[in-house]
């Protein structure tokens, strides 16, 4: 279990004061101009040594996606963008970030920006986000009035600029492309790659976007260095992570905990357990909606991280853990995601915008028993023709609860046909 | 998007109060000079606040002159964003999350109790135009679930009691209070905190 000592959010309830002063004086802004001062190269190698994953769910390597911008900045400036459009179902993380320790996002985009040669900052914040967005400007006034950001970022001579923009509702603008397309005023909808940010990205200029906790973790990680960080977790998934616990827990609530801490001992320790206890579990879904859930069995054991995730076919995603207990109905469950991805998609690619609607039609049905026993076979057909023959992942972000359903619950499936076809013989008997 | 924009009673022009035009200005500020559009959902926010939560065409297109964009450009943004909403809502706009962790702990009543002190459903506004009712997806509280958005607020950790109470209070003219209703702080577990007991250390520090 993660000691206070090596918390990076330590503020993440609020408890505290939330203002500049406040925050420096848990940590924050401490050392800037010297981490400053070790330049891009030594901030990127320091952060690809920590391991550092992206903590907005695909999980690519903070640093190597940093090294990626151009060395030289030429007459097209490069952008850092901030994803904070949390809307994977079961994650909030990014919310506490930015109401509670909003200065460790603003100095984490300083750092970020200096290390890729970018000028400026661009946080698209979720519309619904409007009390997250208001903390997150009080602290960027903050930090400009200080002269922590601004023309002259920590009397570093690096000018630096923070911008909050806010969303509309959309949940595909948490796609990095999407979401550049609607910084630059248009609907979200994702680009082709390549060409990829980095060479062409917000108004055509070099860009990484990267989520708000990676963001938020890289000055403390350069304070402490990698090897700290590094320290910390399971190799290839190392340091600490906010965790989501939602659901059939007797307290949910959102706990920075190590990389692969046992799903168990999170559930356990931090949320009061399951309700009716740890054998009235049925289901875990790990890491937001977009990964296939996991049956009692492998919960038991299984530890969360990237990795082993995807060992036992499933994902970190966001580290938002929905637990279901056995009063829960699975197929319900599964069939409002795929009512929740049917009614993102954002009608690009014909998989996905006729696909979603096919497969939440498909699960309404199976939802009450009202199919044949081979559509289950069709359904999973479907799930495949969708996945990877989209532009973006929510195809296959629409497809994988599905099949993680048939894969663990199959026979549930079968019965509740069967029990249908059995009511109606006998009315008609 | 709610509605559609051509059933319903337009206004014949829209504009800005200086208030707002210099809010508007601020937001084309953010952004590099001859990129004004990304300025337009700000924008189209501000019209809609401006005109009691609903965004009228005729906004748009004093939108669409303001930023030099073509009027298609500018509806399709419109149309395309969940929170605008192209037809007139009531003075509260009560939006119930029925995702997987809210219904989970119990969105059924929330919605329930919704439907019940309001005699509405989903996409209807009460005669009065005090409420309308919205189904909308996660608004990323789940551990704090159920919730719902009234407005620009979040109200947490809901049941029927609580859900009506809240009702009740807006009905009467107050303001009830946002967040937990079931008195946490954020997002803190229930029983007591189990991380960060000590206050202040970390490795912030």
């Amino acid at each position: 279990m993660l000691h206070d000592k090596d918390r990076i959010f330590t503020n993440i309830y609020g408890l505290k004061d939330t203002s500049l002063k406040g925050a420096k004086k848990l940590g924050d802004w401490s050392k800037t101009k010297s981490i400053l001062a070790k330049g891009r190269e030594k901030i990127i190698d320091e952060i690809k040594e920590s391991g550092l994953r992206g903590r907005g769910g695909a999980g690519f390597g903070t640093g190597m996606k940093w090294s990626f911008m151009p060395k030289e900045v030429t007459e097209r400036p490069h952008y850092l963008v901030i994803n904070a459009d949390e809307g994977e179902p079961g994650t909030c993380k990014d919310r506490e970030i930015m109401r509670n320790e909003p200065h460790k996002l603003i100095e984490g985009a300083l750092v970020a920006s200096l290390a890729m040669g970018a000028h400026a900052a661009y946080c698209y914040v979720r519309g619904e986000f409007f009390r997250e967005t208001e903390a997150l400007q009080r602290a960027v006034d903050e930090a400009y009035d200080a002269g922590l950001i601004g023309d002259n970022a920590c009397k570093s001579g690096y000018k630096f600029d923070f911008y909050i923009h806010r969303g509309m509702g959309a949940y595909i603008c948490g796609e990095e492309t999407a979401l550049i397309e609607s910084l630059e005023g248009k609907k979200g909808q994702p680009r082709l790659k390549p060409p990829f940010p980095a060479n062409v990205g917000l108004y055509g200029c070099p860009t990484t976007v990267n989520n708000v906790e990676s963001v938020a973790v890289t000055p403390t990680i350069l304070r402490r260095g990698a090897e700290w960080f590094a320290g910390l977790g399971k190799p290839h998934n190392t340091g600490t992570k906010l965790f989501n616990i939602s659901g059939h827990v007797n307290q949910p609530c959102t706990v920075e905990e190590e990389m692969g801490v046992p799903l168990k001992e999170l559930i356990e320790k931090h949320a009061g357990g399951v309700r009716g206890g740890w054998d009235n579990l049925q289901a875990v879904i790990p890491g937001g909606a977009s990964v296939p859930m996991l049956p009692k069995h492998i919960c038991d054991t299984v530890r969360m991280d990237f990795d082993s995730l995807v060992e036992v076919k499933s994902g970190l995603g966001t580290a938002a853990v929905m637990v279901m207990d056995n009063s829960t109905d699975l197929v319900r469950a599964i069939c409002r995601l795929s009512r929740f991805y049917k009614h993102e998609s954002c009608g690009q690619c014909t998989p996905c915008r006729e696909g979603t609607g096919w497969m939440w039609r498909m699960m309404e049905r199976l939802a009450v028993g009202d199919a044949r026993i081979e559509e289950i076979d069709l359904l999973e057909e479907v799930t495949r023709q969708v996945e990877g023959h989209t532009i973006c992942a929510l195809g296959d972000a629409a497809a994988w609860p599905i099949q993680g359903l048939l894969r663990h619950y199959r026979p549930q499936l079968e019965q509740r046909i069967a029990d249908r076809q059995e009511a109606a013989d006998t009315e008609a008997a | 998007m709610t509605g559609s924009h051509q059933d319903i009673n337009q206004p014949e022009t829209f504009e800005f109060d200086a208030g707002n035009l210099e809010l508007a200005d601020s937001f084309i500020a953010k952004y590099p000079e001859g990129w004004q559009a990304s300025a337009v959902m700000p924008i189209l926010d501000l019209a809609q606040r401006q005109s009691g939560g609903w965004l009228p065409k005729a906004a748009m297109d004093t939108v669409a002159g303001m930023l030099d964009m073509p009027p298609i450009r500018v509806y399709e943004v419109a149309t395309f964003y969940t929170m605008y909403n192209l037809k007139p809502v009531g003075k509260h706009h009560v939006q119930v999350c029925t995702n997987l962790p809210c219904w989970l702990q119990g969105s059924d009543a929330v919605t329930g109790a919704c439907r019940k002190f309001l005699g509405i459903d989903f996409g209807m506004t009460t005669e009065d135009g005090m409420f309308t009712l919205s189904e909308v997806e996660c608004l990323g509280a789940c551990v704090n679930a159920p919730m719902m958005q009234i407005g620009d607020d979040y109200y947490e950790d809901l049941d029927s009691g609580s859900t009506e109470e809240i009702l009740e209070a807006l009905k009467a003219g107050e303001t009830p209070k946002p967040g937990s209703q079931t008195g946490r702080h954020t997002c803190e577990p229930a029983g007591g905190l189990t991380v960060l007991q000590e206050t202040g250390k970390g490795a912030g520090k």
